[in-house]
């Protein structure tokens, strides 16, 4: 099998138009990630005992169990308790759950790491607890892992193709259809893989720069 | 409920710290056995003694740092760990905790100084934030404290530009904005180089000789503690055991535990 440019240059622009799908499904899951992850790593910190525990048996749960059952599960279940989602909103919900596991985690350790001292401080100036979060321990536990969560970020981009498997038409569904209409996979598989590269690649180069940023400062 | 800044009217003979019966263990560790403590407001006391002795538990109590697993602790005549309510004193809440420590400040041995902000910042953040003024009263300040611990040129640095006395005096003059009847020392020159110690005593000095906040000041410094204090009272072992004027306890202490703790710290 001989590799056809003028057919590659031919699909581009499909593939480029499945590219941002993709891209837009990572970047919203990778938000709804850092939000859901700041809340269960601030949730398991409660004062009540219960929440603590939920919030950690969930996170372990979700931890430990495949992404694409999640996906499945909610594509296949939610709708028979009434809720109805697109395909799209239904995978960058699953991404977002499955990887708020992780940045809960990373946000865990970037909050241990700020020294007793900083609390004391802050409760010694009469801060209220939720100013103390917000001025005091975030400002500080946060840009340390800015690079352990941008690592989730290209994980996630890199696990966004099991989208297909609910209809979402990204990069890897465009590239199935595009094979099944002319018979060549060659050329479509080869160039979801190259654009995956490119992407991961210029994305690991952004969070290194941020992290050299961060360190300056 | 005091007012939400300045002076808090506080009935005259109320001593600002009363501690009667106060335990506190660690674990195993028994750190305050039974101590009883009272400080008049205005008065400038140094606690000293031997490392372990309890000193610096005493302050953390003061400051609801930590618990007392026994004892009571009253500030300005107000249990700290109860309030009144319906003729009986139940468990303090939030608001009461907050209105308890409000009369009270503390400087640390590690300054804690929140390094992600700018000295002024620093100082600026409770007083807008807790006493609610607006950013350019809580700038003048924090302005007028910086001055008087010598950092008026250091507004815009950070923690980490400055050397560990400039970082003290910052965390005197961030503890100060908050106006608190009781400041708290908590061996704030131990961390320091011996060269930085004298910059930051110089602020202690001038705050004990010019203010009528009370001080309650745990430090090493013997000589600084003869020189500024109204009252020493030396510890050991969780217990008070000489509670005098400076003077009397440094010309001629009655007890032969101040005596071999004087004798070591002035050979040393």
């Amino acid at each position: 099998m001989i590799f056809d440019w003028a057919f590659a240059v031919s699909i581009l622009p499909d593939l480029g138009r499945a590219l941002g799908v993709t891209v837009r499904a990572t970047l919203a899951g990778m938000a709804l990630a850092l939000a859901l992850g700041l809340a269960w790593a601030l949730l398991r910190r409660a004062p009540a005992r219960a929440v603590r525990l939920a919030v950690f048996w969930g996170v372990e749960f979700v931890r430990s169990t495949p992404l694409l059952v999640q996906i499945y599960f909610l594509f296949f279940v939610l709708p028979g308790a009434g809720i109805t989602l697109s395909p799209f909103a239904t995978g960058v919900l699953a991404l977002g759950l499955h990887y708020s596991a992780y940045t809960a985690e990373v946000y865990r350790a970037g909050i241990e790491a700020v020294p007793r001292g900083q609390w004391e401080a802050a409760w010694a100036l009469g801060l209220s607890p939720g100013h103390t979060w917000r001025a005091v321990v975030l400002p500080q536990a946060i840009p340390p892992v800015v690079p352990a969560l941008g690592n989730y970020l290209v994980a996630m981009f890199k696990d966004s193709p099991m989208l297909a498997g609910i209809t979402v038409v990204e990069l890897l569904q465009t590239a199935k259809l595009i094979g099944a209409e002319t018979f060549r996979y060659l050329e479509p598989l080869t160039l979801v893989g190259l654009l995956f590269l490119a992407v991961s690649l210029v994305s690991a180069r952004a969070i290194r720069h941020l992290e050299r940023r961060l360190a300056a400062r | 409920m005091p007012p939400a800044d300045g002076p808090v009217q506080v009935p005259p003979g109320t001593p600002i710290v009363r501690m009667r019966g106060v335990r506190k263990a660690f674990g195993d560790a028994l750190v305050l056995d039974g101590l009883d403590l009272d400080v008049p407001a205005g008065q400038k006391v140094a606690l000293i003694g031997p490392s372990g002795a309890g000193k610096s538990t005493v302050l953390r109590i003061l400051m609801t740092l930590e618990r007392v697993d026994a004892g009571t602790v009253e500030i300005a005549g107000e249990p700290m760990w109860t309030m009144p309510r319906g003729g009986r004193a139940v468990p303090a809440d939030r608001a009461h905790l907050r209105s308890v420590r409000r009369r009270v400040g503390m400087v640390f041995q590690h300054f804690n100084l929140f390094p992600h902000m700018t000295v002024l910042r620093n100082v600026t953040e409770a007083p807008r934030h807790v006493l609610g003024l607006a950013r350019d009263a809580a700038e003048a300040r924090a302005r007028e404290l910086l001055e008087l611990v010598g950092l008026a040129d250091k507004l815009e640095a950070y923690p980490s530009e400055l050397s560990g006395g400039q970082q003290q005096r910052a965390a005197i003059a961030r503890a100060l904005a908050m106006r608190p009847e009781l400041m708290l020392f908590d061996e704030v020159t131990s961390a320091l180089d011996p060269e930085l110690v004298d910059e930051v005593l110089g602020v202690l000095r001038r705050l004990a000789r010019e203010s009528r906040m009370t001080l309650l000041i745990v430090t090493h410094e013997i000589g600084f503690a003869r020189e500024i204090a109204d009252r020493v009272v030396f510890m050991d072992g969780g217990r008070i055991v000489e509670d005098d004027a400076p003077e009397a306890i440094f010309t001629n202490p009655r007890n032969e535990r101040t005596r071999r703790f004087l004798r070591s710290v002035l050979r040393g």
